[in-house]
């Protein structure tokens, strides 16, 4: 067949001199600019398009929007894998490749379409029937062929090339819509002063104008429109832009689609996902012609009779040459009149007793036949229609057809109306739902609000635009709108009982959901709405129902014997239409996913062979690699240099805060468990702070600098938690405290000098200070000036060597650094990363993240001294809760490995020995490392108190490896309890 | 989406607070020994379908903690004030002002 031999020769808004290429399942075909895919492919005489969800029927090209449940296809060029997008909302583009989806090994001859024949057992609630019932057993076995089966697209694994954005956006007046509606909407609101964005997810403006021949008194009207627009200074017009739902304070969410005629544009992001800002907002969406139901009325060639005009006029594309417009009201005379006026046989099927005279006689003019009470019962053809058979006064004739065009009536497009709970209510004269009672800064108009003439909705637009100019302060005068009377009849309601003859009557085409499936839900009690799509599907396909919901809705209440208010509508929930994950995602992917915080030694370690981590978002140095060829021999070998010479540890990542003021030590006092109030000037000392429930919150050491002046550091992990809580208490419970709290974490850089020659690398690296014991002792202060920048040095261990930990303004961090290895070479100083740091901790007993995990108090840890008996401070009445004192209660413990060539693993659940290892078991290993010094590992463990004594055996279970270990309890100190190392 | 109308720094993107929990409930004195008065304070709350009184911190701006007025049904806010404003002025049995 030659290409295009369904397009006109004149007429639509495509350009004949723009010729698009693209390939379809394979074949090559050629569009225009300004074609859809949908229309493309019906100008190429495609029809069939794709198959159905569940049964595998052929389906064709069903509407002319985003509503449409049928024709839905995979787009494929080289690298991306997009699935499920609606051929009909796609704006064609040269290169562009599209698969049809859900068929194998061929669209034409499919062997899945054998679910037809199971059909039986694939009826709504196949799924909960199958889980609960005694076909339990089968389903593991059919489970995976049934869901080979069933399904839409298949997504892409491979990385998307493409890139993607964020933007925000602000307006007064922000209208959702690009039909006659929005558009006067949009001209009035900016004549009265407001900043208004038209939002229009067509890549052109005009909405059902544009299914208008163009050469008609609409096309001239939505030009000038259009024009007004443009020039105006304060419109951004935002074609191609999908809203998919809105927000919490009128923020609306948008998806603007790359513009593909422009060439500038290549390479720029594909989709721009925009958060608009409002202060109000006119919603203009229109509405949605609903099908009919009746026997196989999902073959390809069934078409609604508003898109059968779109493709015709907008298009230039004759979908048929025999055709049956099938209708309940009005509304689709017309696209009969224009289908007879461009060449083709009409049939219009009116299910109504006496269409209007008028109508019958522009019918008589134009040759169309009618058919009065005659609705249509079944259709023949597989994978077009052929035949369908008729049933009215006549009998039941048949009649030739290759197209057959259907309306049950509009229903208003009241989704997004629905996002902030504003719930649709059925108006009876329209017989559909519209927009409940807006909020004061929300506006509705046009066919959305039911008025569906064009004359109203250009009315309704207009003061919709004034009003919500006027709600945003903007109140210059505005001219009437210019007027367009498309003479539309209103349309007499009719509330049609589907007709059913042998085959399946569909009421949602993308989820295969038919009347039978309806009629056993009721059957079966599922008859309020909200069971009714849970337990048929209906309505959850990527269409969400647009074409179905009301269908279904009208079939319950037939069965309930009920009105459809009393039957409810279920609630529209965002998005509207699907958005892909890499629009969300924006710029945020890969690197930019989060901020990274570097040290300001960091380049330091990258040049001198660090091995770096994430520590939230900081990277830090987890080993180096020249200590050893993997990291467990890398740690091991740090943690012998700093146990027998001296290492080098970047703390910088460590949380400061300054805490000053005259109340200061009283503050201090009261949010740490152990008592600050009568610490020296000049002295550090470690604390540990609760949380108001008792649990340990955080530990580190505060040092007081000056009588009224303190310096806190608090672990990585929680240094902005711990500033927040401090502020939150001074703010909020103790305002009279006279207490100032800062950060000053990026102000210092820090790090630590570890070992036993630590003492002797400071006095070589800073010789005018007076390092000597007796100067500056364990938890000692020392502060001074290095290189113009402000020098503190703290004596404080973490290791259990002694180890001095020094502070210097940020800027000289990575020279003083260096200056530290400089002075410690001849000591054997060498750098050590924060495995290494663990590791030595674990040795010592110190508890750290994984032991302070928030589910610990002081006593589990063995910290419960530290509070003594004091009172008056966080979490000081909680903690003394009597559960905290359960015998069973898990406390820190030390563990032991005692099987040769094995080791602990962090997180391996304890047993008692001959206990089945089931469960959560008595308690866990925390932390672990290999120790030097003991020759085997050892860890950290929370185990239950009952059973934790030193010296019995416990088992490791490690289920991830199944690993199983035998253990010792023994004191968590491993190294140097007496601590009197930190003097060597 | 919200928008805080922050005393200090104006009306404010959401993204630059931390919610810091409910602002009507009483914290006891820092010396408060009675076990149910805590318990009170951590663990009950009213969860109201209406105002609702919380703590807010502009994190990202001026670090202030705010008592903010919000309604839960539809995130409409009421009022904003600075906690310090709001809270108990005497946690402190000072002698005389210094």
């Amino acid at each position: 067949m030659n290409s295009n031999h369904k397009r006109l020769s004149i007429g639509g808004r495509i350009d004949r001199e723009q010729p698009v290429e693209f390939t379809f399942d394979g074949r090559s075909l050629i569009g225009y600019r300004g074609d859809t895919l949908a229309s493309a492919l019906l100008a190429n005489g495609v029809t069939l398009v794709g198959r159905s969800f569940k049964y595998h029927r052929p389906r064709g090209i069903f509407s002319a929007g985003p509503e449409e449940p049928n024709a839905l296809v995979t787009l494929a060029t080289a690298g991306r894998r997009q699935p499920n997008l609606p051929a009909t909302t796609l704006e064609l583009e040269d290169g562009l490749v599209a698969e049809s989806q859900n068929r194998w090994p061929s669209l034409a001859f499919d062997v899945q379409s054998i679910n037809g024949l199971l059909a039986p057992f694939l009826s709504a609630g196949f799924y909960y029937k199958t889980f609960m019932g005694p076909t339990r057993r089968a389903w593991m076995f059919y489970e995976h062929f049934i869901r080979k089966a069933a399904g839409l697209g298949r997504a892409g694994s491979g990385h998307d090339p493409d890139r993607y954005d964020i933007s925000h956006a602000f307006a007064d007046v922000a209208i959702w819509g690009g039909g006659p509606a929005g558009l006067s909407a949009a001209c009035a609101a900016a004549t009265a002063g407001a900043r208004v964005a038209l939002i229009e997810q067509d890549f052109l403006l005009g909405g059902q104008l544009l299914a208008e021949q163009s050469d008609s008194a609409a096309a001239a009207w939505l030009r000038q429109a259009e024009a007004e627009l443009e020039s105006s200074e304060t419109v951004t017009l935002m074609k191609r832009t999908t809203a998919f739902g809105i927000y919490d304070g009128n923020v609306i969410g948008l998806v603007e689609q790359r513009d593909p005629s422009n060439p500038q544009l290549a390479g720029e992001a594909r989709q721009t996902f925009t958060m608009l800002r409002a202060r109000s907002i006119v919603l203009a969406t229109g509405a949605i012609e609903r099908p009919m139901v009746f026997s196989n009325n999902d073959r390809p060639g069934v078409m609604l009779a508003s898109a059968a005009r779109s493709y015709l006029n907008r298009f230039a594309v004759l979908p048929g040459k025999k055709i049956i417009v099938a209708t309940s009201n009005d509304g689709a005379w017309r696209a009969a009149f224009d289908l007879a006026d461009a060449g083709a046989e009409v049939i219009v099927a009116d299910v109504r007793a006496a269409p209007s005279t008028a109508l019958a006689a522009e019918a008589g003019r134009l040759g169309v036949v009618v058919r009065a009470a005659t609705r249509i019962v079944d259709l023949n053809g597989g994978h077009a229609v052929r035949r369908a058979t008729l049933n009215g006064p006549d009998g039941q004739p048949e009649a030739a057809c290759d197209l057959v065009c259907v309306s049950g009536g509009w229903s208003p497009t009241v989704h997004l109306t629905s996002h902030l709970g504003v719930k649709p209510q059925y108006r009876d004269d329209i017989g559909g739902f519209v927009p409940g009672a807006f909020p004061a800064d929300r506006f509705g108009a046009g066919s959305m609000m039911g008025t569906y003439s064009t004359a109203g909705a250009i009315e309704d637009g207009h003061r919709a635009g004034i009003a919500a100019a006027w709600f945003c302060g903007k109140s210059m005068p505005v001219p009437a709108p210019s007027k367009l009377d498309l003479g539309e009849t209103a349309t007499a309601l009719l509330r049609e009982a589907p007709s059913i003859g042998r085959g399946k009557a569909f009421v949602d085409f993308q989820m295969d959901v038919t009347t039978g499936d309806i009629e056993l839900a009721h059957r079966e009690g599922y008859e309020s709405v909200e069971h009714l799509k849970r337990y048929t599907t209906l309505g959850m396909g990527t269409d969400q129902g647009k074409t179905s919901n009301f269908a279904a809705l009208a079939s319950m209440a037939a069965l309930r014997n009920a009105t459809i208010p009393e039957t409810g509508a279920t609630t529209f929930r965002p998005p509207y239409t699907p958005v892909a994950i890499g629009a969300l995602a924006g710029c945020a992917i890969g690197h930019h996913f989060k901020p990274i915080r570097r040290t300001p030694m960091h380049d330091w370690h990258m040049a001198n062979g660090a091995e770096m981590i994430e520590v939230g978002l900081w990277m830090r140095p987890f080993f180096y690699r020249q200590s050893g060829r993997d990291s467990n021999e890398a740690y091991i070998a740090e943690m012998r240099s700093v146990r027998q010479a001296a290492g080098l540890m970047d703390i910088s990542t460590l949380g400061k805060i300054d805490v000053q003021g005259p109340d200061a030590a009283i503050f201090l006092d009261r949010i740490y468990a152990n008592g600050f109030a009568k610490l020296p000037v000049g002295r550090a000392r470690y604390g540990v702070m609760l949380r108001d429930d008792g649990i340990v919150f955080d530990d580190g050491t505060t040092t007081r600098l000056a009588e009224n002046r303190f310096f806190m550091t608090t672990s990585t992990a929680k240094a902005a938690d711990v500033l927040s809580r401090l502020e939150f208490l001074l703010d909020t419970a103790w305002p009279d405290l006279r207490v100032a709290v800062t950060s000053v974490s990026d102000e210092w850089a820090a790090m630590s000098v570890a070992g036993p020659k630590s003492r002797a690398i400071l006095s070589a690296a800073f010789p005018v200070l007076d390092v000597s014991d007796a100067a500056f002792a364990h938890m000692g202060l020392l502060e001074s000036e290095w290189q113009g920048r402000a020098l503190r040095i703290l004596r404080l261990s973490y290791s259990g060597e002694r180890a001095y930990e020094i502070y210097v303004g940020a800027t000289a961090g990575e020279q003083l650094w260096s200056r530290l290895l400089e002075a410690g070479r001849p000591f054997d100083l060498k750098p050590y990363g924060v495995e290494a740091l663990g590791a030595l901790r674990v040795e010592k007993g110190h508890v750290a993240g994984p032991e302070i995990d928030g589910r610990t108090t002081l006593d589990d840890l063995g910290l419960g001294r530290m509070a003594g008996k004091r009172t008056g401070f966080v979490g000081d009445v909680l903690r003394r809760r009597p559960a905290f004192q359960a015998p069973d209660r898990q406390r820190l413990v030390g563990l032991e490995c005692i099987e040769e060539g094995k080791r602990l693993r962090g997180g391996a659940i304890l047993f008692l020995p001959g206990e089945k290892p089931y469960g959560h078991g008595r308690g866990r290993v925390t932390s672990v490392t290999f120790s030097p010094e003991r020759g085997h590992y050892v860890g950290l463990a929370l185990l239950a108190g009952d059973v934790a004594s030193e010296g019995s055996e416990v088992v490791a279970v490690y289920p991830m490896k199944a690993e199983t270990v035998r253990a010792r309890i023994a004191s968590p100190v491993f190294l140097d309890p007496q601590g009197e190392r930190l003097h060597g | 989406m919200l928008r805080i109308e922050c005393p200090c720094c104006g009306l404010r993107d959401h993204d630059e607070f931390r919610y810091g929990g409910d602002a009507s409930v009483t914290r006891p004195a820092h010396d408060d020994p009675d076990p149910q008065a805590w318990y009170a304070y951590v663990y009950i709350r009213a969860n109201p379908a209406g105002l609702h009184r919380e703590f807010w911190q502009h994190v990202t701006g001026c670090r202030q903690w705010l008592v903010v007025e919000r309604d839960t049904r539809n995130h409409a806010i009421a009022s904003v004030e600075l906690a310090r404003k709001l809270a108990p002025r005497k946690s402190l049995a000072r002698k005389s002002p210094a």
